[in-house]
C-alpha cells in the first residue's frame, strides 16, 4: 500500500513536470535552433562554448568557466552543496564547418545536421537552469553543468577525461545527455578501441608506374576489409569489427595513391578487444611486407568497457520513471562519455531526449513534443539523484 | 552649406550603426519602457514554410520571453496554399489572412498589400517588418532595427543591411546590395535622389518604422513598395528621417535573373511615379504595363509577357476605419 502512494506521488510529479514545461516550449526551441546552426566540428567548439556559457551567464550560473580542454562549466549551488551532480552533453557535431547547418522547423519536428547528436542535448543544458527554476526545484548537491569537447573520432573523449582528470569538484553522479533516442538506458560502456588503415604507393603514380601496382591500394584495401569481416564471421556475437568508412580515389580512370579503413572494434570484454586488435595488427604486418605498398594501422582511441549493472538503483529508477511515462526503455551500451564515467567508477547513465531519425543524415530531424518526456525524465532523475545515497 | 558628398558622409557617420552596438537587451527594454513605446513585429508572408517556423521561435523566445522588446508578432499572409500560417500558429504568431483585414476595401495580391494592412491590424507605436525568408535568422534581425528608434526620437525608418563592404586583395567591394539595387535603383537613385545612395540596401525587407510615419504614407501594393517609402520620407523629412543597421549576413533563397527582371520592372513604374508626383519629369508619356520577356527553343523565340501595374493603395490616415481603430 504504501508503494503504491509512493508511486502515485512520483507519477504526479512527472506528469505535472511534463505539462509545466511547456512553458518553456520556444526559449528551449530556439535554443535547439541556435545551437543547431553554430558549426562545431571536432576540435573546433569555441562558438558553441561561447554560447553555452552566454546562456549560463543570462541564467546567473556561479563559477562558469571554460577550461584548457574547451570543456564549459557552471554550477547552480546546492542548498547543502554538499554532494556534486553532473549533467554533460557533448558540444562536438560529426559535421565539417563548411556544410550547411540550416535547421527547418515544422509543425512538431525540426531537421537539420546534428540536431539529434547532439544540438539538442546542448540546448537542453542551456535550458536545464530555467527548467529547475520553472519547476521550483532547488536541489540539495552543487549540479555541474558541462557541455564536454572532443567527443568523436581523434577526439577520443578528450574534454570529459580533462575534466575529470582536473575538476576540484569530485563528482557523486552523472547524466550524459543525447538528443536520440528517448526511452535508451546506456549504463554500460562497451570495450572499443577506434583505429585507421591505411595503405599507401611507396612511389608516386606516374607514366611508369604500372596499372596493376597502382590498383593495387584498392585490390590491397579489399583484401583486408574481407580479411576483417572473416574474423566477424568467426567471432562471437559480442564482438563485431565495424568498418565506419572507406576513402581511396577521386575520379573514374587514375588509380588512386593513397586508401583509408576507419573502424572501430566492440566489445562486452576488454581482452576480446585486445585479442581483435592484436589480430589486425598481425594482419597488417602480413600486408606491410608487399612491394610497392605499404600498409599500417594505427589505434587512435580506446574505452575500457564498464557496467554499472541492471540492478543498480539508479537504473531501476530511470527504467521506472520511463515507465509511468508510457515510454518503452531500451538497454543500449555506449561507448560516448558515459565510457569515462564509469572508467572513473561514478554512477552515471546517458538519457535519449526525444525521438527522432536519419541521425548523422543531412536529413537528420528530432521530433519536438516528445521532448518534454525527456525533460520530464531528466528532472526525475536529478530528483532521485539528489535524495539518493548509492555508490558505483 | 555642405555639398552632398559632406551631408552623406556626416549621416554615414551618425545614422549607420552595427547591430553589436545595441548587445544589451537588458538596457534597450528598460529605455523601450521609459519612452513608453509598444513595438509590432510583421512578417509577411507568401508559402514560408520551410522558414517561418524558425523566425516565430527565434523572435518569440529571445524577443518576448527572454527580453520583453516586442509586444506582438503577427504573420500576414496573402493567401498561401502550404503550411505557413498552421506553423507559425503553432509556434504562438498571430496569424491573419491579408484578404481578412479591411475586407470592404477588397484584397490585392502583393507584398505591400499585407505591409499596409498591417498599420491597420497591428497596435505597436513602431512596426517592424521582417520578411519571412531568412534562413540565419536571429533576433538581432528585429532588435537591432528598432533599437534607434527608441534610442534617437528623431529617428524615424531604420533599414537593415549585410554585408558590409570588404576589402579584397587592395580593392574595396563597393557594396553589399543586391543586383537589382546595384544595377538599377542606385543608378536611379544616384542621379535624382543622391542622398538616398547612402542606404547600402535600400531594397532589404527588413526595416521598423514609426506609425506616424507609416500612417501617412501610400503603399504599391508590389515590388516598388520599399522604393517608394524612401522618396517619399526623404521628400517630406530629408535623410535625417533615416538610419540604417548593419546585420553582418543574412542568407536567403536567391531569385532567378527572370523574376529580378519583373522585380525592376516594378520598381522602376513606382520610381517613374514617384518623379512624376514631385515634378521631376512632367513630360513622362503613359509607362506601358506590359513587361516582355522571351525564351529561345532552339531557333525559336517566344515573347513571355506579364502585366505588371503598380496600383497603390491611400495612406492608412485616410481611412475612418483605421482613424476609429487606433483613435487617430
Amino acid at each position: 500500500m504504501a508503494r503504491k502512494t509512493v508511486n502515485r506521488g512520483v507519477r504526479e510529479s512527472l506528469l505535472a513536470h511534463r505539462e509545466a514545461l511547456r512553458h518553456l516550449r520556444e526559449i528551449l526551441f530556439a535554443n535547439v535552433v541556435m545551437a543547431g546552426e553554430i558549426p562545431a566540428p571536432t576540435g573546433y567548439e569555441r562558438r558553441i562554448t561561447r554560447f553555452l556559457s552566454d546562456r549560463f551567464t543570462e541564467c546567473g550560473l556561479d563559477n562558469i568557466s571554460l577550461d584548457q580542454a574547451g570543456n564549459v562549466a557552471g554550477v547552480i549551488s546546492g542548498k547543502t552543496g554538499r554532494r556534486n551532480l553532473l549533467v554533460a552533453a557533448h558540444v562536438d557535431k560529426i559535421w565539417a564547418e563548411s556544410e550547411d547547418h540550416t535547421v527547418s522547423v515544422g509543425v512538431g519536428v525540426m531537421s537539420g545536421r546534428g540536431l539529434a547528436d547532439n544540438s539538442l542535448g546542448v540546448a537542453v543544458l542551456a535550458t536545464l537552469p530555467l527548467i529547475l527554476d520553472e519547476l521550483g526545484i532547488e536541489l540539495d548537491a552543487n549540479l555541474v553543468l558541462l557541455g564536454t569537447t572532443r567527443s568523436f573520432g581523434r577526439g577520443d573523449l578528450r574534454g570529459m577525461r580533462f575534466f575529470l582528470e582536473n575538476s576540484a569538484r569530485e563528482i557523486d553522479s552523472a547524466l550524459c545527455l543525447e538528443g536520440i533516442d528517448l526511452g535508451r538506458l546506456s549504463f554500460s560502456s562497451l570495450g572499443m578501441a577506434r583505429g585507421e588503415i591505411v595503405v599507401e604507393l611507396t612511389c608516386p603514380h606516374n607514366e611508369e608506374t604500372s596499372n596493376e601496382a597502382a590498383s593495387g591500394v584498392i585490390a590491397t584495401l579489399s583484401e583486408i576489409i574481407g580479411a576483417m569481416l572473416e574474423i566477424n564471421r568467426r567471432d562471437c556475437p559480442d564482438t563485431r569489427i565495424l568498418i565506419g568508412s572507406i576513402e581511396s580515389g577521386s575520379g573514374y580512370s587514375v588509380p588512386p595513391g593513397r586508401g583509408l579503413v576507419r573502424f572501430e572494434i566492440r566489445s562486452l570484454e576488454a581482452d576480446r578487444v585486445a585479442a581483435v586488435e592484436e589480430e589486425l595488427v598481425q594482419l597488417i604486418g602480413r600486408f606491410s611486407g608487399r612491394e610497392g605498398a605499404k600498409v599500417g594501422i594505427e589505434i587512435i582511441a580506446r574505452r575500457s568497457p564498464g557496467n554499472l549493472g541492471i540492478d543498480h538503483p539508479l537504473v531501476r529508477e530511470a527504467a521506472g520513471i520511463l515507465k509511468i511515462l508510457g515510454v518503452e526503455s531500451r538497454i543500449e551500451p555506449s561507448v560516448s562519455e558515459l565510457a569515462a564515467l564509469l572508467d572513473r567508477r561514478i554512477p552515471s547513465l546517458t538519457l535519449g531526449l526525444t525521438k527522432g531519425e536519419n541521425r548523422h543524415s543531412p536529413e537528420e530531424s528530432i521530433l519536438l513534443d516528445p521532448i518534454f518526456d525527456g525533460l520530464a525524465q531528466l528532472v526525475s532523475m536529478l530528483e532521485f539523484m539528489d535524495r539518493g545515497d548509492f555508490s558505483y | 552649406m555642405p555639398g552632398t558628398d559632406e551631408r552623406i558622409a556626416r549621416w554615414l557617420e551618425t545614422n549607420t550603426f552595427h547591430h553589436s552596438e545595441f548587445w544589451d537587451m537588458q538596457e534597450l527594454v528598460r529605455a523601450k519602457h521609459e519612452a513608453g513605446l509598444t513595438i509590432s513585429l510583421c512578417i509577411p508572408t507568401l508559402n514560408e514554410e520551410t522558414t517561418i517556423g524558425k523566425e516565430i521561435i527565434v523572435f518569440k523566445s529571445e524577443l518576448m520571453d527572454r527580453y520583453p522588446l516586442i509586444d506582438e508578432i503577427a504573420v500576414i499572409d496573402s493567401g498561401s496554399t502550404d503550411r505557413t500560417l498552421e506553423i507559425a500558429a503553432s509556434y504562438g504568431a498571430d496569424t491573419y489572412l491579408s484578404a481578412d483585414i479591411l475586407p470592404e476595401h477588397g484584397f490585392k495580391p502583393g507584398k505591400g498589400e499585407n505591409l499596409w494592412k498591417a498599420i491597420h491590424q497591428l497596435r505597436g507605436d513602431i512596426i517592424c517588418y521582417v520578411d519571412a525568408d531568412i534562413k540565419n535568422i536571429h533576433a538581432k534581425f528585429a532588435s537591432a532595427l528598432v533599437a534607434p528608434l527608441i534610442y534617437r526620437p528623431e529617428i524615424q525608418y531604420v533599414k537593415a543591411f549585410y554585408d558590409r563592404p570588404l576589402a579584397v586583395s587592395d580593392e574595396v567591394r563597393p557594396s553589399g546590395g543586391g543586383r537589382v539595387t546595384e544595377i538599377l535603383v542606385r543608378p536611379l537613385f544616384s542621379m535624382f535622389f543622391p542622398e538616398l545612395t547612402a542606404l547600402i540596401q535600400p531594397l532589404s525587407g527588413e526595416y521598423a518604422v514609426r506609425r506616424e510615419v507609416l500612417e501617412r504614407l501610400p503603399f504599391p501594393i508590389g515590388y516598388g513598395v520599399e522604393t517608394s517609402h524612401l522618396i517619399d520620407l526623404y521628400q517630406s523629412s530629408g535623410l535625417d528621417a533615416f538610419a540604417q543597421t548593419d546585420l553582418d549576413k543574412r542568407v536567403h533563397r536567391n531569385q532567378s535573373t527572370t523574376d529580378l527582371g519583373k522585380m525592376s520592372f516594378g520598381i522602376l513604374q513606382s520610381f517613374l511615379n514617384r518623379l512624376k508626383t514631385y515634378g521631376m519629369a512632367s513630360d513622362l508619356p503613359e509607362l506601358h504595363g506590359l513587361f516582355r520577356q522571351f525564351q529561345a527553343e532552339g531557333r525559336r523565340y517566344e515573347q513571355v509577357t506579364r502585366e505588371i501595374f503598380e496600383e497603390e493603395r491611400p495612406p492608412m490616415i485616410t481611412l475612418p476605419e483605421y482613424r476609429e481603430r487606433h483613435g487617430r
